[in-house]
């Protein structure tokens, strides 16, 4: 129903006769919203710019004449260009993102096909594979510490029965970041799994029906039906890891800390120790720019794929 | 047909689906075993004794203790649990009262004007949390907001407010216009008809995205780490502590982390359902 409608047919004593109701309307709604905007602007706009301004000075917490030093605006962003520990932490971060969005798309997809047999006790299970992703992120690195430390892990004590003793993975520069991404991966997968299940319920079921009928086998039916029609889902999904996988950091934290060297030390967490242990505020801000640069043009994309904006009516 | 009613040995087809079955079963139970594997691991932890977190091999079968949950009440943890809930309660009030109203003006507003927020508030969400870190920091440090319940519930509102509004909107989409428009032509304002019939239509949602907002906050680390140094510590950051100093007091961290997650459990049970609407939040439309 439109709204010129609706004010031809209002009560005669309503107590906004006489005013246009559109206007009233569109007066309401600016109401509804400016105290948002207004809590959005200060709590995030404006940190975002004073981000922006701190990466055009040299800040150092320990030298506080630099604060509000702008006679040196790009020299940040000339130093980002040199920073031989930022390539590789840049490398890292893809290596890292590349292997935990692949596999957790992966996996979610398996699980996904899995769970969407028929059948009540599946239905029931898909809460209980839930349950690493609503962890806290920090319970989650615990969790793998204990199973990544060799004194107390059942999973080295298994290797050793089987008689193949593996050494610490977290301190093997070799096997550190692999540590990482299984623990991601775990933290993760149901993600994936979750979108993929939700577009796989919706996958009307004649597409496939049709292919049994002509004698198609369960995995011809999947790679030929069910994989094109799932395209645009494990698009998302994938993004949306790859924009969180940015973020990374408890694991990171209490599993390596980084290291060993900086075999595990992404972009994110090179900001933090730039910022936070080395109080180069100025620098950090102009990596986490570039960083927040990246999350824009990702998030962007994924606005274009889902048309978030086109509503279902 | 009767003959078809009548009760015959499985045909061979019949047996097959019924092998498949038991397979498929036994899959199943296999992955659950070993997903929820490291998970239970950490929670018997938390219940042995510590000459048994040692035992080697691993004990499946042990005693078990609440000295370490004992320990853990005169400890500095308990506080810093009081201070996760306040800061967690505080921004989920926070953003739901500012988030609400904003989020069923958008639903009802031109579609033009959403658009153009979406991707500001989409992207608040989506931003490494060290781009708000940073700044915060320096102000807080100015103004004397650091290590304090306040400075911590106010950022958390920087990624709550964009939940808030964007679970609530299409919880608003979902309910139809019709009802409203039925209050105003019997005389409702639009006040009236916001409060009185949106509202109370949206309770589960409204709970939903509430709960969700809390959990978000609760499982915050990063900020707190940067932003808390004794004072208002929260409680994931205090089991970190536990493996800093004197050692490592695994007893401790395996039953402080079970004390984090228990509320984690205990409300994703309850919004079950809404639950994966707000994890994928965004990613799947309506």
């Amino acid at each position: 129903m439109n709204i010129r409608a609706t004010s031809a047919r209002v009560a005669p004593n309503a107590p906004w006769r006489g005013r246009s109701f559109a206007s009233l309307q569109r007066r309401f709604y600016w109401y509804c919203l400016w105290p948002a905007l207004v809590v959005m602007i200060v709590i995030t706009l404006l940190p975002t710019a004073y981000l922006v301004l701190t990466s055009f000075t040299p800040l150092d917490l320990t030298r506080p004449e630099t604060q509000w030093n702008f006679s040196t605006p790009i020299l940040q962003y000339e130093l980002l260009l040199e920073d031989r520990r930022l390539h590789n932490s840049l490398w890292v971060q893809a290596k890292l993102s590349f292997w935990t969005v692949v596999l957790q798309v992966f996996l979610g997809f398996l699980f996904a096909l899995l769970l969407n047999m028929q059948g009540g006790l599946l239905q029931a299970l898909r809460t209980v594979f839930l349950i690493p992703m609503v962890l806290p992120p920090i319970v989650v690195a615990i969790i793998w510490k204990v199973l990544y430390t060799p004194d107390i892990s059942p999973f080295h004590w298994f290797m050793e029965w089987l008689g193949l003793p593996v050494a610490s993975l977290i301190t093997d520069p070799d096997t550190a970041l692999m540590a990482i991404v299984i623990a991601d991966i775990w933290e993760w997968f149901p993600f994936c799994m979750l979108m993929i299940l939700a577009a796989l319920q919706m996958m009307p079921e004649e597409l496939t029906d049709a292919a049994r009928i002509d004698g198609a086998t369960a995995l011809q039916v999947t790679w030929y039906i069910t994989l094109p029609y799932l395209k645009g889902v494990l698009m998302v999904a994938g993004l949306f890891r790859l924009i969180d996988s940015i973020k990374a950091f408890p694991l990171i934290f209490i599993l390596t800390d980084g290291g060993p060297g900086t075999v595990t030390e992404v972009t994110n967490f090179y900001s933090y120790i730039q910022a936070f242990n080395f109080s180069y505020l100025g620098y950090s801000s102009a990596i986490t720019v570039l960083l927040v640069g990246i999350t824009l043009v990702l998030t962007w994309a994924v606005i274009r794929l889902v048309g978030w904006g086109e509503r279902v009516e | 047909m009767s003959e078809a009613a009548r009760p015959r040995p499985p045909s061979a087809h019949e047996r097959r689906l019924r092998r498949d079955r038991v397979i498929l079963i036994a899959l199943v139970a296999v992955l659950v075993a070993l997903v929820m594997f490291p998970f239970l691991w950490m929670i018997t932890m938390s219940f042995k004794p510590i000459d048994d977190i040692f035992a080697w091999p691993p004990k499946l079968f042990f005693t078990p203790t609440f000295e370490h949950y004992l320990g853990l009440v005169d400890d500095e943890f308990a506080a810093s649990f009081w201070n996760s809930l306040v800061t967690s309660v505080g921004s989920t009030v926070v953003s739901m009262v500012v988030g609400v109203p904003a989020a069923y003006a958008l639903s009802r507003m031109e579609d033009r004007i959403g658009n153009r927020l979406s991707l500001w508030i989409l992207a608040s969400r989506m931003a490494p949390p060290i781009a708000f870190t940073i700044p915060y920091f320096l102000v807080y440090r100015y103004i004397g907001l650091l290590d304090t319940k306040l400075g911590l519930g106010i950022i958390y509102v920087t990624f709550n407010l964009s939940l808030a509004i964007w679970l609530m909107r299409t919880f608003f989409d979902a309910t139809p216009r019709s009802l409203e428009e039925a209050a105003w032509i019997d005389g409702a304002t639009l006040w009236e008809s916001f409060l009185r019939i949106m509202l109370p239509l949206s309770v589960p949602g409204l709970a939903a995205t509430a709960i969700l907002c809390f959990l978000f906050a609760w499982n915050d680390f990063f900020f707190a780490l940067i932003l808390t140094r004794t004072e208002a510590t929260t409680a994931p950051v205090a089991v970190v502590n536990f493996m800093n100093y004197e050692g490592w007091e695994w007893g401790k961290i395996a039953a402080g982390g079970t004390m984090v997650m228990l509320p984690v459990l205990v409300f994703s049970i309850l919004v079950r359902k809404f639950l994966v609407r707000g994890l994928t939040a965004g990613a799947i439309k309506g």
